[in-house]
């Protein structure tokens, strides 16, 4: 750790600070408008497009891709598979992140958010599938919460409430893996209810394993994704163990994502046949849904398969970024492009660019809180006090 | 009445032979697709 000094005490004004300056003065500015002027001021939503680039980006995508977290621990503490354990703290704290990200991107989206708890206190409705999403991604953001915080207590030097939450581990592994499964599903099952709405080759009574399934594509795609852009921006906080480790965990997280890449591009098709929707991929709709398919599902388990047989890095990290692609589009295209698609164009959605503005803003405040904490708290490296107190 | 129309009876004949093939493709393809992906320069 001798050179983290001279690497954290860069000039503030660097090029990322400067666009992060930027985009959250402006971001601060959109906030306003929108708690001042209501959702009318900042964004294009009506009554037939409630839903628009909040929901598909931030919510929507924005807990596929913090997947992550559930599916490395329970990979390490689940399934023993100790040789990627380096990989836990950063996945944890990405999935911790995209969760409060979500949370804090659903106040905007919300017509009148401090009625957020009252599925909790006043009316459970507990038939809505709404209702479980949001008691899930509550109850896991508390998880995650309690998993992230060891971390912080080594950071802070509190040893005996660090000792008790670390037990706790293997039973907040159980939880998190539950609750991701059912809220995965869940924000895929939201779309059961709009059956003549979404087009038929993305509405299917199976759609909420096409979520589940793409959430854990999502999360090995964005440990890799994430894994490559640590090691270019903060490899100086790196130990030994997590440099030694990162290959394996790119080759290993490579050939799984690889697999299920595979097996969800075949229960697509068998989603299509049982449905006997084959003649709808030669309309506009079809050739795009085929662009999805072959495109971003298809190619990237081909190409993560060839990166693990060759055992080429580059293209395995590379493969990530094609996935990752893949499951926003997925969440885009059954969110926005595919839903209200009988409607003439005329009233169709497209996001106002305040309301793109307010999604970057969030970005930049999860990019912001994940530097800030990698480069204090012991993520990227074991604490010299806490070696090998797993 | 030289018009053929179909029931659901054809529809399910047809939709369930389709899929029980893909099926046995599928647990074909997905087990040599697992053959390719640990093979090569991968056996460890």
């Amino acid at each position: 750790m001798a050179q983290v000094t001279t690497a954290e005490r860069k000039s503030i004004f660097s090029l990322f600070n400067l666009i992060a300056f930027i985009v959250l003065g402006v971001g601060v500015y959109l906030t306003y408008l929108r708690f001042s002027g209501g959702l009318a001021s900042v964004t294009n939503l009506s009554d037939y497009n409630p839903w628009g680039i909040w929901i598909s980006f931030d919510l929507l995508c924005g807990v596929a891709l913090a997947a992550g977290g559930y599916v490395t621990s329970s990979a390490v503490y689940l399934f023993g598979m100790k040789k990627y354990h380096s990989a836990v703290r950063p996945a944890i704290l990405t999935g911790f992140l995209g969760y409060a990200l979500v949370f804090l991107a659903i106040n905007y989206d919300v017509g009148r958010p401090w009625r957020l708890p009252y599925p909790l206190v006043v009316q459970q409705g507990t038939t809505s599938v709404l209702f479980e999403v949001g008691l899930c991604v509550a109850t896991y953001l508390t998880v995650l919460f309690i998993e992230f915080s060891p971390a912080a207590m080594e950071w802070l030097g509190l040893k005996k409430a660090r000792s008790l939450v670390v037990k706790l581990t293997i039973l907040l592994t159980i939880f998190g893996v539950v609750l991701s499964t059912m809220h995965q599903s869940s924000l895929g099952a939201l779309f059961l209810i709009a059956p003549s709405k979404l087009h038929p080759l993305w509405y299917s009574p199976y759609i909420p394993i096409y979520f589940f399934v793409t959430s854990i594509i999502a999360g090995l795609s964005m440990v890799i994704f994430e894994s490559t852009l640590s090691h270019r921006f903060f490899a100086y906080k790196m130990d030994e163990t997590h440099l030694q480790e990162a290959n394996g965990v790119t080759l290993g997280f490579g050939k799984a994502a690889s697999y299920v890449l595979a097996g969800y591009f075949a229960i697509k098709v068998l989603g299509i046949s049982t449905e006997n929707h084959w003649h709808y991929l030669t309309t506009g709709y079809g050739i795009w849904y085929l662009v999805e398919l072959l495109g971003f599902v298809a190619l990237p388990s081909l190409l993560y398969a060839f990166g693990v047989r060759t055992k080429s890095l580059g293209l395995i990290k590379f493969t990530s970024v094609l996935a990752v692609l893949g499951v926003i589009l997925n969440r885009f295209n059954v969110s926005l492009v595919a839903f209200n698609w009988h409607l003439p164009s005329s009233e169709r959605y497209f996001p106002h660019w305040m309301e793109i503005g307010i999604s970057v803003f969030i970005v930049m405040i999860g990019l912001v809180l994940y530097r800030f904490i990698v480069t204090r708290m012991p993520i990227l490296y074991e604490h010299p006090d806490y070696k090998d107190a797993h | 009445m030289d018009h053929v129309f179909y029931t659901l009876q054809d529809f399910m004949t047809y939709t369930e032979s389709v899929t029980y093939l893909l099926v046995i493709a599928t647990l074909f393809g997905m087990t040599l697709f697992w053959l390719f992906l640990t093979g090569g320069k991968n056996k460890d």
